[in-house]
């Protein structure tokens, strides 16, 4: 092996660096733990700005059980930002007298889910995707479960650790069946033999899809959604519907795009039914969630129902806007958990009547509220209009304009729920609204980074074209 | 720099002029200042396009920009204008200038309103400028977006039903534009060659004849919905009836408009084939709406919904002149575009006046206002004349020559439609003239109506200024149609052949 390559391996490298000095520091006493929060924040700063260095990308290593193209390395660069953006805004809660103990063990578990999504997106070979997978799914669950004097909180990790099982399980199916077909598991030999094994290679893609779709949370597969949503410490819920939903998706997308390119009429038929099917039932259940987590839970189900939308088109169109909606989709959801965690921080409340009146004392903070949700429902002049515009014309391009009035009629579904939110904030009337908040300086950088996110991804064209010209 | 462009960049100064600014009164000042050079603006922009015009500049669209925007799918910030979008635009700065005049006293987050408000018109101005139908459908849904807080928070009545109602309606209404315009998109190149977003590109070439007849419904309906098309004008008198004056005024005075607007220039204009097969059905469902409308507001006891339904019955008839599909009906659209924009919004403004004084909307509740009020009477009555198309106003220029242009076509279903729709003259006249006489004559039925004062400078400003656009286009119809014909005929070139 040649030293230079350990470059291609940059992000892993000092990721697990960063894990190694989690551990380390919490071993400390406890007056160092108190600045732990704010070194792993500028630590993980400098990884994210480290992931944009440009240096050559293309690389096989270690007998192709791991690669490195662009596509991936920008991949793993959106999943850093969101991290970074999450690490800030979930700052005051690890702050929090209760947890600061742990702060150490949350970062080391936190940080190796991470690791595990870069192996994931950056496997070669479906074992190394399957260990990727373990690995950010385990640390998961114990995050999920991470108040674990909350009886909720530990319900939430044993739901996931159960659900998490089970998806594994039909996944390892369908990767066996995979092998007894192609002899192999390593992505180039699989691609290069083209379509096989008939009707049993489709129902050994259809595992290997449907244990992904759990941790998407498609419907039929999302049934833990919602109840670990909730269950979860508000910070973990945040990460779960936007950077372990992201690499999910990242994944299934590299696979499916990238591997199993002789399969497009099943998979991307498979993409049209779990799409339509997600859209609708998230929308059905999010129209009468009270608790906003729970709330948010039906939401990003739907979400993922549009992001499948991008699935039907087996060209690079549906690849550029898939990423391209998971970019702005994390800007939103980011927002929309950030504005969430700092009201959850203060006074402890989650419910949508909550925020009665919240308009009154909060002005700023409703305002960010008010336009990531506009960027969830796809209306202008916010990126999501854009990323949800440009996945309709990558479903239109193939014909199916059926599915895309679907889509869009659903999207119009999902503008009154968002609206309702909207609505407790800005018109029903309430005596005493929440108290204003005064920001800490992490929650306000949080804030103003995905703002600008929404505000300005859709106008840059430019950014989208990146994306095209690194799919290729 | 496009001029056209201002019109974008005054309303985006004033929004950041207002939330720069303290109190009540300089943010209203801010934005009286913003819409008047708005207005402005508009009159230096149909002059230079009339001396343009007389210079020889013949083209189709002027003041013509394009940048690319988005490669990839080939969509362009395309600007620009022909005659029949500069009236409309001309009809946004005035109602706009009249309903900041109009809500010169909202108390109640008064910078929210105002900004809410300019959006709103930003939106419209940027639709009737654009000349791709990504932008184009852009700016609808920026336009339509700022009413659910506009009416949710300073609406009146059952505000939050009316607020979701209109919002929900509007936006599936976009669901199903947006299925036309993906459409339209991937049909634009049947030839090959990229595939483009732009209105007057697509319009040179063919569209293939099922995708026209499987577009064209999703595309006049979704844009159709705005503009109260029978079934699907539920929407528009809860939404205006709950909706604060000025923004009753901007909805029906202009983006109902829109609507119009863009079953034309959209639907029909790039889908001529499938325009003259199924015009049929949907000149069924505008007849119904112009009746439907009208008698619907004779049953109507409040005001608004009085005047929510005759916006009803009047938009349906520009659809259904424009579904003529002849020259004189569809300047006769046009007309009635701008003449029901003006008088629609005077009346949502005086109904805003009255109620201020009266604080009831009922008509049995209210009588004898000529002696209390006799300037908000007074232009009550005009616009009732206007409505009901009294020769010397806006509404007899326009609803003469479409109904002129409708007769024109010989065969008994077009007449059948056009004498059925005729009809909704007469019962206009009914529920204008009983509003009036219920209203404004007879003796005053409250004590304390005496002690009410007339209208205020703003008021009047506000009222005065569509009272005289009103009888400028009913006196001098002229300068307007000379403005509109002359696209309208290339268009109705485009559409006959």
């Amino acid at each position: 092996m040649n030293w230079d390559q350990l470059f291609f391996l940059r992000h892993e490298i000092l990721l697990s660096l960063l894990i190694v000095f989690e551990l380390v520091a919490d071993l400390s006493d406890s007056s160092a733990r108190q600045s732990l929060v704010n070194t792993t924040i500028v630590l993980f700063a400098g990884l994210t700005v480290a992931g944009f260095i440009p240096l050559a990308n293309e690389a096989s290593l270690f007998g192709g059980m791991y690669a490195s193209d662009d596509l991936r390395i920008l991949l793993k660069n959106i999943l850093n930002v969101s991290t970074l953006v999450f690490l800030l805004q979930s700052a005051g809660w690890l702050n929090q007298s209760q947890n600061s103990y742990k702060t150490g063990s949350f970062y080391l578990l936190l940080f190796s889910t991470l690791l595990g999504m870069y192996l994931m997106i950056c496997a070669g070979d479906f074992i190394m995707l399957y260990l990727g997978l373990e690995l950010a799914t385990i640390p998961l669950t114990l995050l999920a479960a991470y108040d674990h004097n909350l009886r909720r909180s530990a319900e939430a990790g044993i739901k996931l650790l159960m659900s998490s099982a089970v998806s594994s399980a039909v996944m390892l199916f369908g990767l066996s069946l995979m092998y007894g077909i192609y002899g192999s598991l390593h992505f180039s030999e699989m691609s290069q033999q083209g379509a096989m094994g008939g009707s049993l290679g489709v129902l050994a893609l259809t595992f290997f899809i449907a244990g992904l779709g759990f941790k998407l949370s498609l419907v039929p597969f999302h049934l833990w959604t919602a109840d670990v949503y909730e269950g979860s410490p508000l910070p973990v819920t945040m990460y779960f519907s936007v950077v372990s939903k992201g690499a999910a998706l990242f994944t299934l997308m590299l696979v499916l795009y990238r591997v199993f390119g002789q399969f497009t009429g099943v998979w991307s038929l498979l993409s049209y039914a779990l799409a339509v099917l997600t859209m609708l039932i998230g929308n059905l259940f999010a129209l009468r969630q009270k608790n906003l987590k729970r709330f948010m839970a039906f939401s990003s189900i739907t979400q993922a129902g549009f992001m499948m939308l991008g699935f039907v088109n087996p060209e690079a169109l549906g690849m550029n806007t898939i990423i391209y909606f998971m970019l702005i989709y994390s800007f939103s959801n980011l927002a929309v958990f950030g504005v969430l965690s700092i009201i959850h921080n203060r006074y402890g409340k989650e419910q949508i009547e909550d925020l009665n009146g919240f308009y009154k004392t909060n002005p700023g903070l409703s305002l960010i509220l008010l336009l990531a949700l506009f960027s969830l429902a796809g209306i202008p002049p916010v990126a999501g209009f854009f990323g949800k515009f440009f996945l309709f014309t990558a479903a239109a391009s193939r014909g199916l304009y059926f599915l895309v009035l679907i889509a869009v009629l659903n999207a119009t579904i999902s503008l009154y729920y968002y609206l309702l939110v909207v609505k407790a904030m800005f018109i029903n009337p309430n005596d005493q609204p929440l108290p204003a908040v005064t920001l800490t300086g992490a929650e306000r950088l949080a804030l103003v980074l995905c703002v600008l996110g929404i505000v300005v991804i859709g106008f840059m064209s430019s950014i989208y074209g990146y994306i095209q010209t690194v799919v290729g | 720099m496009n001029p056209l462009l201002y019109l974008l960049i005054i309303p985006g100064l004033t929004v950041a002029g207002i939330t720069l600014v303290k109190d009540m009164k300089q943010v209203r000042l801010v934005a009286a200042v913003g819409m008047s050079l708005q207005l402005l603006w508009s009159f230096v922009l149909l002059y230079w396009f009339y001396q343009l015009r007389a210079a020889g500049h013949t083209e189709e669209m002027l003041f013509v920009s394009s940048t690319t925007w988005y490669e990839a799918f080939n969509i362009q910030y395309k600007f620009g204008v022909d005659g029949v979008s500069m009236a409309m635009i001309l009809l946004t700065s005035i109602v706009t200038f009249a309903g900041i005049f109009a809500s010169w006293q909202v108390a109640v987050l008064t910078r929210e309103f105002f900004i809410s408000l300019i959006i709103l018109a930003g939106g419209v101005f940027g639709f009737f400028i654009s000349l791709d139908l990504f932008t184009m459908f852009l700016f609808y849904e920026v336009a339509v977006i700022p009413m659910y807080l506009l009416i949710g928070i300073w609406g009146s009545g059952p505000k939050e039903y009316s607020a979701m109602k209109l919002t929900l309606m509007l936006m599936g209404g976009s669901a199903l534009l947006m299925v036309g315009l993906l459409g339209i998109y991937f049909n634009s190149a049947p030839d090959g060659g990229p595939l483009t977003f732009d209105l007057t590109e697509i319009a040179r070439i063919h569209i293939p004849r099922d995708a026209q007849l499987f577009f064209f419904p999703f595309t006049f309906v979704g844009f159709g919905i705005l503009g109260a098309l029978f079934p699907f004008h539920t929407w528009s008198p809860d939404g205006h009836a709950s909706a604060p004056t000025a923004v009753s005024m901007l909805h029906a005075g202009v983006l109902m408009k829109l609507g119009g607007y863009g079953c034309f220039r959209v639907a029909m204009y790039l889908m001529p084939e499938a325009a003259h097969e199924l015009a049929w059905i949907f000149l069924i469902l505008t007849t119904i709406s112009v009746v439907y409308g009208a008698f619907g507001a004779i049953w109507q006891k409040d005001l608004k919904y009085i005047n929510a339904y005759s916006s009803v019955s009047h938009c349906g008839l520009v659809l259904f002149a424009l579904l003529m599909m002849n020259e004189t009906a569809t300047t006769g659209a046009i007309l009635q575009m701008i003449s029901h924009g003006l008088m629609t919004a005077l009346f949502f403004a005086l109904i805003g006046m009255i109620y201020g004084r009266t604080h009831t909307r009922m008509i049995h509740e209210m009588g004898g206002l000529m002696k209390v009020i006799p300037f908000l009477s007074v232009v009550y009555v005009i616009a009732g004349l206007a409505s009901l198309g009294l020769p010397g106003l806006s509404g007899f220029v326009a609803e003469m020559t479409i109904f002129v242009g409708s007769f024109q076509h010989t065969d008994t279903f077009h007449r059948v439609a056009t004498l059925v729709a005729a009809s909704s003259i007469v019962i206009t006249a009914v529920y204008i003239l009983r509003v009036v006489g219920v209203l404004l004559l007879g003796p005053v039925k409250n004590e304390h109506f005496h002690e009410l004062k007339d209208a205020l400078w703003f008021e009047k400003l506000s009222g005065v200024t569509l009272v005289v656009s009103i009888a400028a286009i009913g006196l001098a119809p002229l300068w307007l149609s000379n403005l509109i014909r002359e696209p309208l005929g290339q268009m109705l070139h485009h559409l006959i052949n």
